[in-house]
């Protein structure tokens, strides 16, 4: 994780001011671009990624070598077209492959640590801006963004509303809801109950709070999924045996599956960036930013919207982007709302799905 | 660009270019592209089949996913110039709530539906003895999505009991257009432009 960052990154000129009132110095900002920028600069299409996603979304990654997170919707002649779009994708601030967050060295020559500013969404956002005024793009053709993705999408268009023609809005919400942070909770807590974290202390030591990670990737990956999804690939079916075997090793399928996505996790994921992402997505309620209603945050915006929600999405149910619908009608704006079905909860948006490639496509073009 | 249902045409062609419209069950959208594309209008839809509402985004309308019945609730007073409900007003669950919300959110409102008082449902009852299922009614009762026919003087007293002025109307058999004398009698559909 402390390997040279491999992506451009983008190093503010200014400090990076911050909603908790401090500002982040000498701030940095790593990002993929894929396709080419227009002369007029005119048809750059930033995406956003989710909470455990990161720059690579349609190249391999560094790290695990797999696919990028999102390459069977950005491509040549895929719905979000880089053979016609110049398609950008950063790392978050606050996270860990590139940009400044909890892991890079703070101006005393050691990590930040739990010393990193508490961020949130509109600070993300605040830095894509920055390097948006970097690459010269005073507006993008859209702005895109699933889960967290969406948040940030959405933060840009309440905040930035000059900055995005179109804004697409996919398995996301406008606020974060109580049971999303109560499970935001159980992961920060597995991550801070683990001896190795050590404080948040533990870029020097052997031990990294591995466990800790594990657990929380593992609480928060149930909720990426639904109860058909789940019974759909493992059932109660037992993994590598006939019987039970009356103890706790991972019997069931559906157990091996979770430490499986735990342990890869932790090859390629800071936990004290999950800490700080996890609260910046708690924080997150675009209303409270503007003065309790939702619709006063897109007052008077130009921007076209597209809210797309997923039927077994139980972490951001329909009725969250019903929420929004609701504000942007209010607000006037140009918005479409679409529902599909999908048997894999929140983690839809990731797969396979035709019907969402159709509204994207048509949505950006 | 396939040609317009004759009610829609009808509507088409007597939205003012460059109004605000909301076109509540709009379908795959084909009203909605022919007042964007001849008439430079800004046009919302909405619809309840998220199938259609899928085509109508992939082909760059502004459309979303709703029940009428519930959602029209969430849109402003007179946000729109025109709101138009074509072939929709029988589904409705209470269809003089519906013409409430149409005026509400629009100053001016469109409202199509087959009149259920044409000769062809009227011999088809008197002499069948069953629900008719004609051309314009072309679905057997237990299936169909109207669960409130209407005639067309069945909507001029609705209109009337609103206090809803009826500015004009529209009267066909079939593609033909016909007069409004004996329209209860002869006509399959009726449109009827509102303003209140």
């Amino acid at each position: 994780m402390n390997a040279a960052p491999l992506s451009p990154v983008y190093r503010l000129p200014d400090p990076l001011p911050l909603d908790s009132g401090q500002a982040l110095e000498n701030c940095e900002i790593a990002y993929e671009t894929y396709g080419s920028l227009a002369p007029d600069k005119s048809n750059a299409v930033l995406v956003c990624h989710a909470l455990t996603g990161d720059q690579y979304l349609a190249s391999p990654h560094p790290i695990t070598g797999k696919p990028g997170w999102w390459e069977r919707m950005v491509g040549p002649g895929k719905p979000i077209d880089t053979d016609r779009r110049f398609v950008i994708c950063a790392n978050v601030i606050g996270s860990c492959m590139g940009s400044s967050g909890p892991a890079s060295l703070a101006p005393d020559g050691q990590p930040y640590a739990m010393r990193f500013p508490v961020i949130t969404i509109r600070d993300m956002v605040r830095g894509l801006v920055a390097l948006l005024d970097g690459l010269g793009i005073d507006k993008l053709h859209a702005v895109v963004g699933g889960s967290m993705g969406g948040m940030q999408a959405l933060s840009l268009a309440a905040n930035w509303p000059e900055r995005a023609a179109r804004v697409l809005v996919i398995a996301s919400t406008a606020r974060h809801s109580a049971q999303n942070i109560a499970f935001h909770e159980v992961g920060r807590q597995a991550i801070m109950a683990d001896p190795a974290w050590a404080e948040g202390d533990y870029y020097a030591a052997d031990a990294k709070p591995d466990n800790g990670l594990a657990v929380a990737r593992m609480a928060a990956h149930i909720t990426y999924l639904s109860e058909a999804g789940l019974t759909e690939k493992f059932g109660r079916r037992l993994q590598d045996r006939e019987a039970k075997g009356f103890g706790f090793d991972a019997e069931f399928q559906v157990e091996s599956y979770l430490r499986y996505q735990g342990s890869g996790f932790t090859r390629r994921f800071d936990a004290n960036s999950y800490l700080y992402i996890t609260r910046a997505m708690d924080y997150f309620d675009i209303a409270e930013e503007h003065g309790g209603k939702l619709a006063d945050a897109f007052a008077g915006t130009q921007a076209r919207f597209c809210i797309v929600s997923f039927d077994t999405d139980w972490l951001y149910p329909t009725a969250e982007s019903r929420h929004i619908v609701h504000a942007l009608n209010a607000a006037g704006a140009k918005v479409s709302f679409v529902e599909l079905s999908a048997p894999h909860g929140h983690d839809s948006f990731l797969l396979e799905h035709d019907q969402l490639d159709r509204v994207v496509k048509g949505f950006v073009e | 660009m396939t040609t317009l249902r004759p009610d829609l045409a009808a509507i088409a062609a007597h939205v003012a270019p460059g109004s605000r419209v909301l076109d509540i069950g709009c379908g795959d959208g084909a009203l909605m592209a022919e007042l964007e594309a001849a008439s430079g209008c800004d046009a919302r839809g909405m619809e309840l089949d998220g199938a259609l509402v899928e085509r109508c985004v992939s082909r760059g309308l502004s459309v979303v996913q709703g029940d009428a019945n519930l959602d029209l609730a969430n849109y402003p007073d007179k946000a729109f110039d025109y709101a138009i409900l074509s072939q929709t007003l029988q589904t409705a669950t209470r269809p003089d709530r519906m013409l409430d919300e149409l005026l509400r959110v629009g100053r001016r409102a469109f409202v199509s539906f087959p009149n259920f008082a044409h000769w062809r449902t009227r011999s088809a009852l008197m002499f069948g003895g069953r629900m008719p299922v004609t051309r314009a009614l072309p679905v057997s009762w237990y299936e169909t999505q109207n669960i409130h026919h209407v005639t067309v003087e069945d909507f001029r007293d609705l209109a009337r009991a609103k206090g809803a002025s009826i500015e004009r109307a529209w009267f066909f058999s079939g593609e033909k257009e016909i007069g409004a004398p004996g329209a209860n009698w002869r006509a399959e559909f009726a449109v009827f432009e509102l303003s209140r």
